[in-house]
């Protein structure tokens, strides 16, 4: 399922990244890595984007990036 | 003669404290941004250290050298290309890992590095210990442990940046990625090598750069190095590699993988643990509840917003006014003193009533400047502008900007000029150019002192509502024309946001309040030679020809002035003083104020009384909404050229000269009919 399907609180385990070339080399560079446990943390008042804990630090992301992200509940 | 003189670039992610490591090591007071974006410009500064000169770079902030940003590829293209000495990797201790990616990377390109370990102190507080013998010994270069905001390690830096590049030669740094990879491009190794003048590691970095996907590493190439059929070995290499990995994963993912897999190894055997997520953000998780709550969070933005003009005229204002009266007393000091040296009536009135009086009428708003600034400074230091970006980005983004603009737009606000130049961190072209063609219309401190001027005469009672007004027209126009552009011009994606939010962190005053007089300073340099410059064009264009009384209709300024003032009757300030301040504000818009000072003030009277005789509340307003508007000032368009080019540039100005007058016109002709 889609990282931007995920409820605030959960955590999941990244199984792949779509998208274009440029988008998976930013999201991977940022940590984003398959087998990567990250945190929903939160959603922003107007309901994007979301704010994901990740490695050790808290990442912003719009829908259609956390679309990108494939992930599986652990 | 042995070499005395060395480069150093300091490189790192945002946030991690380079900017402060620069400050210490050149003593000169830099600015300290916590979103990226902010260092854009290639700063640099000097220190000497035992005998030896050090020019030190300070690259921008950036994760990666992915290349998909501009901040990323100037870095990339500094690092290869001018191969400084040494490169001091400024690492966030409390952020090891993915710091350390940046610093994997530097190693691949064959450079000689100084690994800083900064924000040591809080990880020490924590208990956990970095053996720093063991990880210079696996990376080949020096360790330091830093506590930049202390200002502690700099020395043990400076030593260890003499050291590696005295004695250090080319660093051996090798990251093995795995077989199917390695296979790769040992082949394209041996069949790029014989061809080329590069150093070995950075050959390698290209071709891991070329297999990754890098369209422009690959065209470099592949110009230098004739190569048959440099595609076809190309993709060939890339589908064997695939083929090894299975089909979910490509030759990206798999790169970056055995990087961060290295890294962690590497951490393993280094770091005795890891700060954890909770324990980082213990403190901001508590803010951003309320920073970033659904009800909180906007309102929030909005009266600090709020809050920041407020403190600008409520502070600023008092303080404006005793320069005011220090430079009149100045004026009259100075006009008596040249009388005293009989000096002739032209040069009398070129210094008195055209340098002093003309700059003093800028230089008073000073304090209210500083004030912005420094607000602005104080917001970003601490954190909270990334709050602000997350909480508007939704916003944003529905009118057709980035995020990521937000940050230029808010420095629009202090000046037009540096905020053009901080969008180079938005990624793609097309981001860049909507919000540069919006950013004029963000009121600048330039336009402050117009803004002053008129309301505190006719709007005496409701000054910074009627200020905030403009402020707010001003960023709906803005955000219109980036619509606009994006609908005729460009119909693409959006760039996508992928922001840090770092911790918050106590900003250190004495910066925030440095560069915010440094920013001041900038001003009062562009009001020094420019307005100097402008006044005195001014004033000769009233002086003479010779003999008309200063500054009448009938010196070459009042012609002008009577030739084009009818142009603005429809908006109400149809007079030729007008008609010239607004010419004069092409050069900088604080010279409005400087101008119709000068020309009101030389049969007599004051500015005041002149702005009370020919202007009306509405045409006042309306005459503010003009300057809002109508062309961005000479640096600014300079600004747009640079980073737009000519043809965006003409655009602009043409765009905010019709959409100035449109405007004041409407605005004028419905009020009048109330």
């Amino acid at each position: 399922m889609k990282l931007s399907e995920i409820k605030v609180g959960e955590s999941v385990r990244v199984k792949k990244i779509k998208g274009d070339i440029n988008m998976r080399q930013r999201l991977l560079s940022m940590g984003i890595l398959p087998g990567e446990i990250i945190k929903v943390e939160k959603i922003a008042p107007l309901g994007d984007p979301i704010d994901i804990s990740v490695k050790n630090y808290h990442l912003s992301l719009r829908k259609e990036e956390s679309d990108l992200i494939i992930v599986e509940r652990i | 003669m042995e070499k005395r003189k060395f480069t150093i670039a300091l490189a790192g992610n945002p946030n991690s404290g380079k900017t402060s490591i620069f400050n210490n090591l050149t003593g000169s007071h830099q600015y300290v941004g916590n979103w990226p974006g902010v260092t854009v410009e290639k700063k640099s500064g000097v220190f000497k250290y035992k005998d030896y000169e050090f020019e030190v770079i300070d690259l921008p902030g950036i994760y990666s050298f992915t290349a998909s940003s501009l901040d990323e590829k100037v870095s990339a293209d500094f690092l290869l290309n001018s191969r400084p000495d040494v490169v001091v990797v400024v690492i966030d201790s409390t952020n090891i890992e993915r710091n350390f990616y940046l610093l994997i990377q530097v190693l691949e390109m064959g450079l000689k590095v100084v690994v800083d370990l900064n924000m040591i102190d809080m990880i020490k507080e924590k208990g956990i210990r970095i053996d720093t013998k063991k990880l210079s010994l696996i990376l080949d270069s020096f360790v330091v442990e830093t506590n930049a905001r202390d200002n502690i390690g700099t020395e043990s830096l400076k030593e260890a940046i003499l050291n590696t590049v005295l004695y250090k030669k080319e660093n051996n740094f090798h990251l093995k990625y795995r077989k199917s990879v390695e296979k790769e491009i040992d082949n394209l190794f041996s069949i790029l090598k014989e061809k080329s003048n590069e150093s070995d590691n950075s050959l390698r970095w290209k071709i891991i750069e070329i297999l990754q996907g890098n369209r422009e590493v690959f065209e470099e190439v592949k110009r230098e190095i004739k190569i048959e059929n440099f595609d076809k070995i190309i993709n060939e290499a890339i589908e064997r590699i695939e083929r090894e990995v299975g089909e979910d994963d490509d030759v990206t993912t798999v790169i970056i993988e055995d990087r961060y897999a290295y890294i962690q190894g590497l951490i393993k055997e280094c770091v005795s643990r890891e700060l954890n997520v909770k324990e980082r953000y213990d403190i901001s998780n508590r803010i951003d509840k309320i920073v970033t709550n659904r009800f909180i969070g906007i309102p929030l933005f909005l009266i600090l917003m709020w809050i920041m003009f407020e403190l600008v005229f409520a502070v600023g204002n008092p303080l404006a006014d005793i320069l005011d009266v220090l430079f009149n007393k100045f004026a009259v000091l100075t006009s008596s003193w040249l009388t005293m040296l009989s000096s002739p009536l032209w040069l009398k009135s070129l210094i008195v009533e055209g340098i002093i009086k003309g700059v003093g009428s800028v230089v008073i708003f000073f304090p209210n400047i500083i004030i912005l600034f420094l607000y602005i400074s104080l917001l970003e230091d601490s954190g909270y502008m990334a709050r602000a970006a997350f909480v508007m980005d939704k916003l944003m983004h529905t009118l057709g900007l980035h995020g990521k603009s937000f940050i230029p737009m808010i420095l629009g606000f202090g000046c037009n000029v540096p905020a053009i130049m901080a969008t180079r961190t938005l990624e793609t072209k097309k981001d860049r150019i909507l919000t540069i063609l919006a950013i004029p219309y963000i009121s600048c401190s330039a336009r402050l002192p117009i803004y002053i001027l008129f309301t505190s005469i006719f709007f005496k009672h409701s000054q910074s509502l009627i200020v905030f007004s403009l402020y707010i027209i001003g960023i709906v126009i803005a955000i219109l024309i980036a619509r606009f552009f994006k609908l005729t011009f460009f119909k693409h994606e959006v760039a996508p946001l992928i922001m840090e939010l770092p911790p918050y962190r106590v900003p250190k005053l004495k910066f925030a309040f440095l560069h915010s007089w440094r920013r001041g300073e900038m001003f009062l340099k562009k009001a020094g030679t420019v307005i100097v410059a402008a006044v005195i064009i001014i004033w000769f264009l009233s002086y003479f020809p010779m003999g008309v009384d200063y500054a009448s209709a009938d010196s070459f300024l009042g012609r002008i002035g009577k030739l084009i003032a009818p142009i603005f009757s429809p908006a109400g300030f149809g007079f030729w003083q007008a008609a010239v301040a607004i010419l004069m504000g092409v050069m900088a818009k604080e010279i409005v104020v400087g101008t119709l000072g000068t020309l009101s003030g030389l049969d007599g009277g004051t500015l005041n009384s002149f702005l009370i005789s020919h202007f009306t509340p509405i045409s006042a307003y309306s005459f503010m909404l003009m300057s809002l508007i109508y062309i961005p000032c000479v640096a600014t368009i300079a600004a747009i050229k640079k980073e737009a080019g000519t043809k965006w540039a003409f655009i602009s100005v043409f765009t905010s000269l019709i959409l100035g007058w449109i405007i004041s016109v409407i605005f004028y002709q419905i009020a009048a009919l109330f």
